[in-house]
């Protein structure tokens, strides 16, 4: 066995180490030894995507004495370790992006208790990510589901507080019901291993044997994960914790966190019961309406929102809609497209959350709509990436959420009968999507009418202006903006450009992305 | 009463106190503990004044009822619809249910390959006469790897939540500290006095016996911890401080969490590239035996019982 093939294993066990260690560690050590766990883990997962794409094929690696149906293991093929790739880097990034942030609104004592919660929230993620067990990703998600909530109230504020008791009910009924689920999938097949449960339904379907069973099972875990995701009816919780939140959990928890849960779902759609049984069940179809619901009902939410982060967590709740669409077509296509569009809304979410911040910061710390007003000429490179995100999120070419619609729509075409829904409700949501990013857009870059008379901006930010940053050594009034200019955050203004670097990769360098998740999927079956 | 004895000596005698007692006439820890009566709650206007206040901001604030569309139709036929739901969900699953195989029959799916290897080859392969500590312990040792660490991160959110840093609070406390410590209440420290050791013998057996019988690092940390409350109940945080501090639960567990990680590390590693282990299994029944089973258990058991003392002790004063 190469000696490559044990990094996987060694990222999850580090990262799972790093943990209590950052618990002893004093705030900034906390902070350095966490963002070297990330590009070390990262490293390795490079190393284990090259290996594996030399390989070509999936390998399992045993944990422990006993092979599979009795000890764990864990799997890992091209998809597995390019997501570990992606999931590290923009992990780094974010956390890159709100170094500011944290320190003015962490409580002093409690800072490392927030790389804490990051390292073991990266652990669950990986794990959720190449494990081959049931029951281990049940664990894990619960890891997930913890360090979420930490992540959301540190920032001590009654909307945190009001957002993360919120969370914490919908994500653990979405937990009791993935639970219950595979309770009753291990019921039925007798196993707890994707494979081996693979092999099982297999039979069940074909004999007709437990039918209702595995069709609640299935409808049990879907959604259990939607819950967990922000999927439409099910989204009650996001707006608040992402809106009030610290920046870098903001950015984290939309970018990261709901997408392991959908990994997690596409694994279980097509490693565990079979994209034949899932096609069959109606489950795709249920998940495919309420994909269509959210994209149009988020997208309205955001345009009636008066707050810019609140806007962008409505955003997500629209995307997730694109993500579970596509799934609902339970084509190996429509399932590509999400994966795609999960890398892309990735990348480009938690580009809108930063760029969102340093456009606040140069607002005097509010983010309301009135006060952002010409903020994009006050810090300039704020303003370009957000352009460069709301343009990606629009769909427009040579950004990655371009490729991600394209893909949407090619895998629509030819569908006997969802491709009309897909295709209409993709150009409504465009238009959604376009009302409100260049709504935002256009206000950044107007200039006040105060401005422009030479006084400093009076239209002063309503007095409980909602996410207040509080930045220590903000001179200027509130509300009155400043300039930013490029070199006051170096972390911000790196973190920013990484971001937009990532996104015209994904959206001008398209091509061997795609091939690299085509294979990868075909290493699911 | 008694004919043998004068009425002066038999009262001063302790079952005449006893026969007191019995009969209600005298209660012996009057004046003794110190007891109030309680009186009825009532809620001062300025509170009540509040309450609303409160409610009216989050009818407001938080649901955003004005602008939130959905918010006021969803209200209007929520207990509707929760009603129907639940019976629909009960429903959903009972007929499921039913569906299911019986229970504990012999042909069930769940009797397969993977139970009958625990069974039969588990005492063989893991050293552990307790099956299922062999199976939690050895067979999926990384379940509770991870399982572990639930109990750790979720003590980490707790402080997070409830632990109080801010200055000026605490030099408040500082004076008020009476608030959080314990009346001496003559009873309770009398009860876990005798108590507190056995029940720390107690769960220290259950954690060392988990390889050989019923028990494990959970339960036995769970039987420690409830000791260690039940001892800052009878004697106050100044007590347990002495020994048992914030800083002290956060070096043990990360000590006994690491332990696990590298004891784990090390035969995940040495299993998955097919090299033979050096930990010895030992002979089955004798306390040392079973290889790291014994040592994960007693790293387990450290954690939970932190655990469950942290629980206590932020939920009681924010901090200790």
């Amino acid at each position: 066995m190469a000696f490559v093939q044990n990094f996987p294993f060694m990222s999850i066990i580090l990262s799972l180490f790093s943990g209590p260690l950052c618990s002893v560690l004093d705030g900034k050590r906390a902070r350095r030894v966490n963002a070297a766990v990330i590009v070390i883990i990262g490293g390795m997962s490079i190393c284990t995507l090259r290996y594996v794409i030399s390989a070509g094929r999936p390998y399992v690696y045993r944990m422990g004495h006993f092979p599979a149906p009795w000890g764990n293991e864990i799997r890992v093929g091209v998809l597995e370790a390019f997501m570990a790739c992606f999931f590290c880097a923009v992990t780094l990034l974010c956390m890159l992006g709100g170094i500011r942030e944290r320190e003015a609104q962490i409580e002093e004592g409690k800072q490392n208790l927030y790389y804490v919660m990051v390292n073991l929230l990266l652990c669950s993620l990986l794990a959720l990510i190449y494990t081959n067990d049931l029951f281990t990703a049940y664990v894990f998600v619960e890891i997930n589901t913890i360090s979420a909530c930490g992540l959301i109230m540190i920032r001590q504020t009654g909307r945190t507080f009001e957002a993360a008791a919120r969370y914490m009910i919908m994500s653990l009924l979405g937990s009791g019901l993935l639970l219950l689920g595979i309770s009753y999938l291990y019921a039925v097949t007798g196993h707890l291993l994707m494979s081996d449960i693979r092999q099982q339904v297999q039979t069940i379907a074909a004999t007709g044997q437990y039918h209702i069973s595995l069709m609640v099972a299935l409808g049990l875990m879907s959604v259990g994960l939607a819950i967990k995701s922000a999927l439409y009816p099910f989204h009650a919780w996001l707006p608040d914790a992402y809106g009030y939140s610290t920046l870098s959990s903001s950015a984290i928890l939309s970018s990261l966190v709901s997408k392991g849960y959908i990994f997690l779902l596409v694994k279980i759609f097509y490693r565990v019961v079979g994209a034949q049984v899932v096609r069959e069940s109606k489950v795709v179809n249920v998940l495919f309406v309420f994909g269509i619901a959210g994209m149009i009902m988020g997208s309205l939410s955001a345009i009636r929102e008066g707050n810019l982060r609140r806007m962008i967590a409505y955003s997500s709740v629209a995307q997730i809609g694109y993500i579970y669409m596509g799934l609902g077509l339970a084509t190996e296509a429509g399932s590509i497209a999400s994966l795609y569009h999960v890398l892309s809304h990735g990348a480009t979410k938690s580009l809108l959350f930063v760029a969102a911040a340093g456009l606040a910061d140069a607002s005097g710390g509010s983010d309301k709509y009135g006060d952002i007003t010409g903020a994009g000429f006050r810090n300039r490179l704020a303003g370009v990436a957000f352009t460069v995100g709301s343009l990606s999120m629009v769909g427009m070419p040579m950004f990655s959420g371009f490729i991600s619609k394209l893909l949407f729509a090619q895998a629509a075409v030819g569908h006997t009968h969802k491709m009309f829904p897909t295709v209409i409700a993709l150009a409504i949501s465009t238009v959604l999507n376009a009302v409100y990013f260049m709504k935002t857009v256009i206000r950044i870059y107007t200039r006040r009418p105060m401005e422009q008379a030479g006084g400093s901006g009076a239209a002063g930010p309503s007095p409980d202006a909602g996410a207040h940053a509080g930045m220590p050594g903000t001179e200027s009034l509130p509300g009155a903006g400043r300039q930013v200019s490029l070199w006051e955050q170096p972390a911000k203004t790196a973190a920013l450009l990484c971001f937009i670097l990532l996104n015209l990769i994904l959206g001008l360098n398209s091509d061997p992305i795609v091939r690299l998740i085509q294979s990868g999927f075909e290493m699911f079956e | 009463m008694s004919r043998k004895v004068p009425e002066e000596r038999y009262r001063k005698t302790f079952s005449y106190k006893f026969r007191c007692w019995l009969e209600g006439t005298k209660d012996p820890f009057l004046g003794q503990v110190e007891m109030e009566p309680r009186e009825p709650f009532v809620e001062s206007e300025e509170a009540r004044e509040r309450r609303e206040e409160d409610r009216a901001l989050l009818e407001s604030k938080v649901y955003d009822l004005e602008h939130n569309f959905e918010m006021r139709v969803f209200r209007r036929f929520y207990r509707v619809f929760s009603v129907l739901f639940c019976i629909f969900l009960v429903a959903m699953l009972l007929v499921a249910v039913s569906d299911l195989p019986a229970f504990g029959h012999g042909e069930n799916p769940a009797n397969n390959e993977v139970a009958q290897r625990y069974i039969e080859k588990g005492l063989e392969e893991t050293g552990a006469v307790n099956i299922v500590t062999g199976m939690i312990l050895d067979y999926r040792a990384f379940d509770t790897l991870g399982e572990s660490h639930v109990l750790f991160i979720a003590t980490c959110t707790v402080l997070i939540l409830l632990r109080r840093d801010g200055r000026k609070e605490q030099a408040r406390d500082e004076d008020n500290d009476r608030l959080y410590e314990p009346k001496n209440d003559v009873i309770l420290q009398t009860v876990a006095r005798i108590l507190v050791p056995p029940i720390f013998l107690f769960g220290i057996y259950i954690i060392l016996a988990g390889h050989l019988g019923p028990g494990g690092g959970f339960s036995g940390g769970a039987v420690i911890g409830a000791g260690l409350i039940l001892y800052l109940n009878a004697f106050g945080f100044a007590r347990t401080e002495r020994f048992f501090t914030a800083r002290t639960y956060r070096r043990m567990s990360f000590c006994a969490l690491a332990c696990y990680s590298i004891a784990k590390s090390y035969s995940f590693y040495t299993g998955a590239n097919h090299i033979d282990s050096i930990i010895p299994l030992g002979t089955p029944g004798a306390i040392l035996s079973s290889g790291l089973i014994l040592v994960l258990n007693i790293c387990v058991g450290v954690v939970v019982a932190g655990t469950m003392y942290t629980f206590y002790a932020m939920f009681r004063k924010g901090g200790y």
